[in-house]
């Protein structure tokens, strides 16, 4: 039991003091790797790679498996608790005010300059993916020559069906893995 | 009853559909909340998107958070996360009882190489609705006009080239929308704009 609270601490304390999604839950995982032993530094990327691949949210798949590791199917569910109670709390208190907040002109304004700057981000962080599907590792040479052929191909065509078929994100997960296996990516 | 068992289905399908976190998220709440349901507008989720990155936690949560905020008070933000979580949480705890033997199979790497892919040209799919958009905002006229995109382009400029902290980012467009759009009657308000090369952080 009192591991169980201790997790739920350690993590409420990610929780409340990571910004900026998930990725920044990583270095307090490196961080407790170290202060409890509960798993080694080299299973977090393990942590990463199948919290990026997999649905939902990183730094929630991140907490169940470390969670896990440490004490099993409670211990994933008091890590993913610990982790999202304060963002609830927080984010329940802005929502309540952001109806009058958004009626304030000045208020408004603000957020006319916020709007784009969040999609500015948004092709940034898009443009890492980008990135990571189409250019092979980064082993020197023109950029164009790294160009991961059958990846491209896959993208440019999902994009076309998903612009002119409206493609439901699902149908389009699940055929883009089939299509992975067929072209053996 | 069946609103919210409505609204935990509806969280638990973009949960299974979103890959990736936070961000990638975007095409498929565009996808079940406002074209399909019309909860929110796109508006409203480029603002929660906003909030949700500066202040704490996972993007991807306190957007669910907020949505479902929206549609039933606290506890429709606590069941909307939970939903969100779910279909992500059961597999992780099932790839953690397996995971060697999981995570070795070759099919399984394709396939993600694959889903990789998808998610990326569902991203730019976004990325193009988002940038049209800025372009036909109604209302505005001159030097005023451009400056939404040119916010925009400062934004990924300084994050995707400078690695710039998205909550400075944020904050320097904040204060750039203030100095363009406040209310009249506040301070002295220049009719032609800001000078475009004072803008952003």
């Amino acid at each position: 039991m009192s591991l169980l609270l201790v997790l739920y601490a350690e993590f409420f304390k990610i929780g409340m003091f990571s910004v900026g999604g998930g990725l920044a839950t990583l270095p307090f995982l490196f961080q407790l790797a170290e202060k409890y032993g509960w798993f080694g530094a080299e299973e977090i990327s393990n942590f990463l790679a199948l919290a990026q691949s997999s649905p939902g949210a990183i730094g929630a798949n991140m907490a169940a498996q470390a969670g896990f590791r440490c004490a099993g199917i409670p211990g994933a569910a008091a890590a993913v608790a610990g982790l999202v109670s304060p963002a609830i709390v927080i984010i329940v208190v802005i929502a309540r005010m952001f109806a009058a907040f958004r009626a304030n002109k000045t208020a408004e304004a603000v957020f006319r300059g916020f709007r784009p700057a969040a999609a500015g981000l948004l092709a940034a962080a898009g443009f890492g993916v980008w990135k990571l599907v189409l250019i092979a590792d980064p082993s020197g040479g023109p950029w164009y020559g790294r160009l991961r052929l059958k990846e491209a191909a896959l993208f440019a065509a999902f994009f076309v069906l998903i612009r002119k078929f409206a493609l439901h994100p699902v149908v389009c997960i699940a055929a883009a893995g089939a299509a992975g296996i067929l072209l053996g990516l | 009853m069946k609103e919210w068992f409505d609204l935990v289905w509806t969280f638990v399908k973009i949960g299974a559909s979103t890959f990736g976190g936070g961000y990638t998220m975007i095409p498929v709440l565009e996808r079940e909340l406002i074209r399909n349901r019309g909860w929110i507008t796109m508006e409203e989720v480029m603002d929660y998107y906003t909030i949700a990155q500066i202040t704490p936690g996972i993007i991807a949560v306190n957007i669910s958070t907020f949505a479902g905020y929206k549609r039933k008070g606290a506890a429709g933000g606590a069941a909307a996360t939970l939903g969100f979580l779910f279909p992500g949480l059961v597999l992780m705890t099932l790839v953690s009882l397996f995971i060697s033997r999981f995570a070795s199979l070759g099919a399984v790497q394709h396939a993600f190489a694959g889903i990789r892919a998808a998610v990326g040209a569902l991203v730019l799919d976004t990325v193009w609705r988002l940038i049209r958009a800025l372009f036909k905002m109604d209302g505005v006229s001159g030097a005023r006009k451009a400056a939404a995109p040119l916010i925009a382009s400062a934004a990924f400029v300084l994050s995707a080239a400078f690695s710039a902290s998205p909550a400075l980012v944020i904050a320097g467009a904040g204060a750039a929308g203030f100095l363009l759009w406040r209310p009249a009657g506040k301070g002295p308000d220049k009719k032609a704009g800001v000078p475009h090369g004072t803008e952003g952080p």
